[in-house]
């Protein structure tokens, strides 16, 4: 039996990981999901079609997005996840202890009951008990809210689909606003390979270069996401993502990591030279 | 409390037919004592089962399947001729255009699928009759000015009426009488026509063949239609509605009453606007006392004869939408906006105004489905705010006005666009809020009319410095936003009181808007 599930990475090329058996398929009111097992990367789940996470390479992207503004940061007291329903980036908080608060906000109730039942190595992160989980809208939530955070990680889905109105200037204004005065916020950057994604991805540095006085872009090896590779925004009040790298401090705490090394975390901030040519032309446009 | 009570029980379904009961409070007198009765009386709206079939639509299929070789226009042949337009509209689309032809019905003398359909749309919206339009509601207004006058007839219009309706004076040559709006002082908008005002037109001028009430307006705006409808047939008046933003109100009965509902004589309905059909498409309804066969002819003198099936068929598929699935949606549509307006409110600086401005006259009633928000409060004109929604947060907003910025929500919308709206405009208060100006708030100077506006536009005209026009006749549209109501229409004497106001409001940074000059050194009269 030859089966096949394929995402479309652009027109012309096409992603195929080649299926043992589908394990759920149902639409919510946001997305249509579904997770099948497979025998390269192990269970995966994709929405609308493209892959959001796989069990083989999923230690990349939460360990990146999490240990990054947590080794640069010297005291997060209280953390807003936005998506994130996975519970994978609660989990990789859950190793610090000084964090208190944990505000994981996801809109889609199905994507968390989905990943309860076939990912509980994620969304166990989510039983942590400094952890509150919030069914609303990432914009909603966040109305309002002043000076309240000290990280904000935006690990919500797709810049192009129904969680376009998280990778807005509205959004990052949003953010702005409901951090601290020395606040970090991280967001996933896409990817800026496929012409097709480019303009997602310029448009994205731009925002966040003007919404933020310290906005650096950070590199990910990422094999389910289209072209491999993956980019990572971190824009922050204050702290400088490698000047302000206390590596002593986080080696100290022991975490087990399988992607994320201090050292790495460095070597994230050193870009191609056309991804930095094209940050740095969106970074000089008034 | 007099005459009759009228409430609405919630519409409900049952199998076929869309029905509402309706209690009827009847006042029984004895002597000094009132007792009221309440008659539960059951009213069938139309026929669901009917309302399922969508003739020009089933009948271009059928044709399709058909295969007719084409040795008629259009050239392109199903798109054969135009490889490039095929790429763009895709192939199902460019082979729906196709001529009239006897399977198809004319629009210019429908006798199969075409009248079937408007009897459909007629039914749905519970008019007469109902004609598909598909030179814009622009073209249905004309065919409402032109029905009810010819050259010479008196025509009662509020001061700020579409521009259409002034060409459509051009065309017949009918003379203006003009209600003036009035202003609400804080928003800075033209409101309703109120009840008193027209009551004074119609006695001033008691040989009027017609009133014509735009409503709702623009920015969710409703008169008393009733009382106006009942006032004007007193007194052998038409009355003809611009309801170009009020396609919803015939599906959802929590919503403002529509023109037929409020007895008028003709509606222009943009079915493209709420109603969900294809730009340029638009339906005219008749009330039960209209000469069908004037009409058509008057909708022939300017109607293309050959109909685009695109548009005709848009029509018909969003009329069937619309009756099976309308109500459910314009609910969905409704709590959008409410939801919108108080997340606006919350914010602070904003006010996204709702059915609290109902007065009883110049604001009888609001369309709680318009997302209406006066920015002025932030220091923020309308147009600025629009400007920032698309210039740096993506979001295209219908218009902004010197105090107001209108955003169109539809059957399309999402929950999740709004609250991207609704960031957006925090955001922008956060960083581009300024001190507050004030507004400059108009009041109103009757217009005298000199002439008909068919006159003055084919009369000879020069150009003269606005300073030596008093006692001249106006040979253009003198506008001034806000809030958007002519000062001068063509025809109109130019005096004193008018020129020193106009050139006030141009010093007070209002826009100007309507003269060949723009920068207002010099008017049009005629010679």
């Amino acid at each position: 039996m030859e089966f096949w599930f394929s995402e479309m990475h652009t027109d012309n090329v096409k992603m195929s990981i080649r299926v043992d058996k589908q394990l759920f398929s149902a639409t919510s009111d946001y997305q249509k999901i579904d997770v099948f097992d497979s025998a390269e990367f192990g269970k995966f789940l994709t929405s609308d079609g493209s892959v959001i996470f796989s069990e083989k390479d999923e230690f990349t992207y939460d360990e990146m997005i999490v240990h990054v503004p947590m080794a640069v940061h010297p005291h997060v007291r209280k953390v807003l996840v936005i998506g994130g329903g996975d519970g994978g980036v609660a989990r990789e908080l859950s190793h610090y202890d000084e964090i208190e608060e944990i505000d994981v906000v996801e809109p889609d109730e199905m994507f968390v009951n989905v990943c309860r039942e076939f990912f509980p190595d994620n969304a166990c992160g989510l039983d942590d008990p400094r952890v509150r989980l919030h069914n609303r809208d990432g914009l909603r939530f966040l109305r309002g809210k002043t000076d309240e955070y000290d990280l904000i990680i935006n690990d919500s889905t797709d810049p192009l689909g129904h969680t376009a109105g998280l990778f807005t200037k509205e959004f990052y204004g949003s953010c702005y606003k409901a951090l601290k005065e020395d606040g970090i916020m991280v967001y996933q950057h896409g990817s800026p390979f496929f012409d097709e994604d480019e303009e997602t991805c310029r448009a994205m540095h731009k925002k966040a270069f003007k919404s933020f006085p310290v906005s650096r872009v950070y590199q990910a090896h990422i094999p389910t996401c289209p072209s491999g590779y993956w980019l990572f925004g971190f824009a922050s009040k204050k702290y400088h993502p490698i000047k302000d790298l206390d590596a002593k401090r986080w080696n100290d705490r022991g975490i087990k990591t399988w992607y994320y090394t201090t050292n790495l975390h460095m070597g994230a901030f050193m870009l191609p030279k056309y991804v930095e040519d094209l940050l740095r032309e969106e970074e000089s446009k008034k | 409390m007099a005459g009759i009570s009228f409430k609405m029980a919630a519409t409900r379904r049952v199998p076929q037919f869309i029905w509402y009961l309706t209690n009827e409070l009847i006042p029984i007198r004895n002597n000094e004592s009132v007792v009221w009765i309440v008659i539960e009386r059951l009213v069938v709206r139309m026929d669901l089962e009917k309302q399922k079939s969508a003739p020009v639509y089933e009948a271009l299929e059928r044709f399709r399947k058909q295969r007719v070789v084409p040795f008629d226009v259009p050239g392109h042949k199903r798109g054969r001729g135009n490889p490039e337009l095929v790429t763009l509209l895709g192939e199902k689309c460019v082979s729906l255009d196709v001529n009239s032809m006897k399977p198809l019905d004319n629009l210019c003398h429908p006798v199969s699928v075409i009248l079937d359909a408007e009897k459909l749309a007629a039914e749905a919206f519970r008019a007469a009759h109902a004609y598909f339009m598909v030179g814009g509601t622009t073209s249905a207004v004309q065919s409402m000015v032109l029905t009810a006058c010819k050259a010479g007839d008196k025509i009662i219009l509020p001061r700020n009426v579409h521009r259409s309706v002034i060409n459509a004076l051009v065309l017949c040559g009918a003379e203006p009488v003009y209600v003036n709006p009035e202003v609400d002082n804080h928003i800075g908008i033209a409101l309703g026509m109120e009840l008193s005002k027209v009551q004074e037109a119609i006695e001033k001028y008691p040989d009027a063949k017609a009133i014509l009430v735009n409503n709702p307006t623009y920015y969710g705006i409703c008169s008393d239609l009733r009382s106006i409808v009942k006032l004007a047939h007193e007194h052998n008046m038409m009355v003809l509605v611009d309801e170009a933003h009020g396609t919803h109100l015939y599906f959802n009965e929590n919503l403002p009453v529509s023109a037929m509902e409020a007895g008028a004589d003709m509606a222009a309905v943009s079915m493209h606007k709420s109603g969900g059909s294809l730009t340029q498409s638009s339906l005219l309804l008749l009330g039960e006392n209209v000469n069908t066969r004037y009409v058509e002819q008057i909708i022939n003198l300017t109607q293309t004869t050959s109909a685009s099936y695109l548009l005709l068929s848009s029509l018909d598929i969003s009329r069937r939408n619309l009756a099976l699935r309308g109500r459910e949606s314009f609910e969905k549509v409704k709590n959008m906006a409410e939801y919108a307006r108080s997340e606006i409110n919350s914010i602070g600086g904003y006010y996204a105004y709702g059915k609290e401005l109902v007065n009883g006259s110049s604001i009888f009633d609001y369309d709680v489905t318009k997302l209406s928000v006066y920015t002025r409060d932030i220091g923020l004109t309308g147009i600025e705010v629009y400007d920032l929604l698309r210039d740096e947060y993506d979001i295209q907003i219908e218009f902004g006005d010197i105090g107001n910025i209108l955003a169109y929500i539809s059957i399309g919308d999402r929950m999740q666009d709004i609250e991207r709206l609704v960031g957006a405009l925090e955001d922008i208060k956060r960083l581009y809020s300024k001190p507050t100006s004030k507004l400059h708030n108009a009041e109103y100077i009757a217009p005298i009319v000199a002439a008909t506006p068919q006159k003055a536009f084919y009369a000879a005209k020069e150009l003269v410095p606005i300073r030596e026009t008093a006692g001249r006749i106006c040979g253009e549209f003198v506008m001034c936003y806000p809030p958007g109501i002519p000062i001068l229409a063509p025809g109109e004497m130019i005096t004193e009181e008018i020129i020193d106001y106009t050139l006030y409001a141009k010093e007070k940074g209002c826009s100007m808007q309507g003269p060949e000059d723009g920068s207002l050194e010099k008017l049009n009269v005629l010679k």
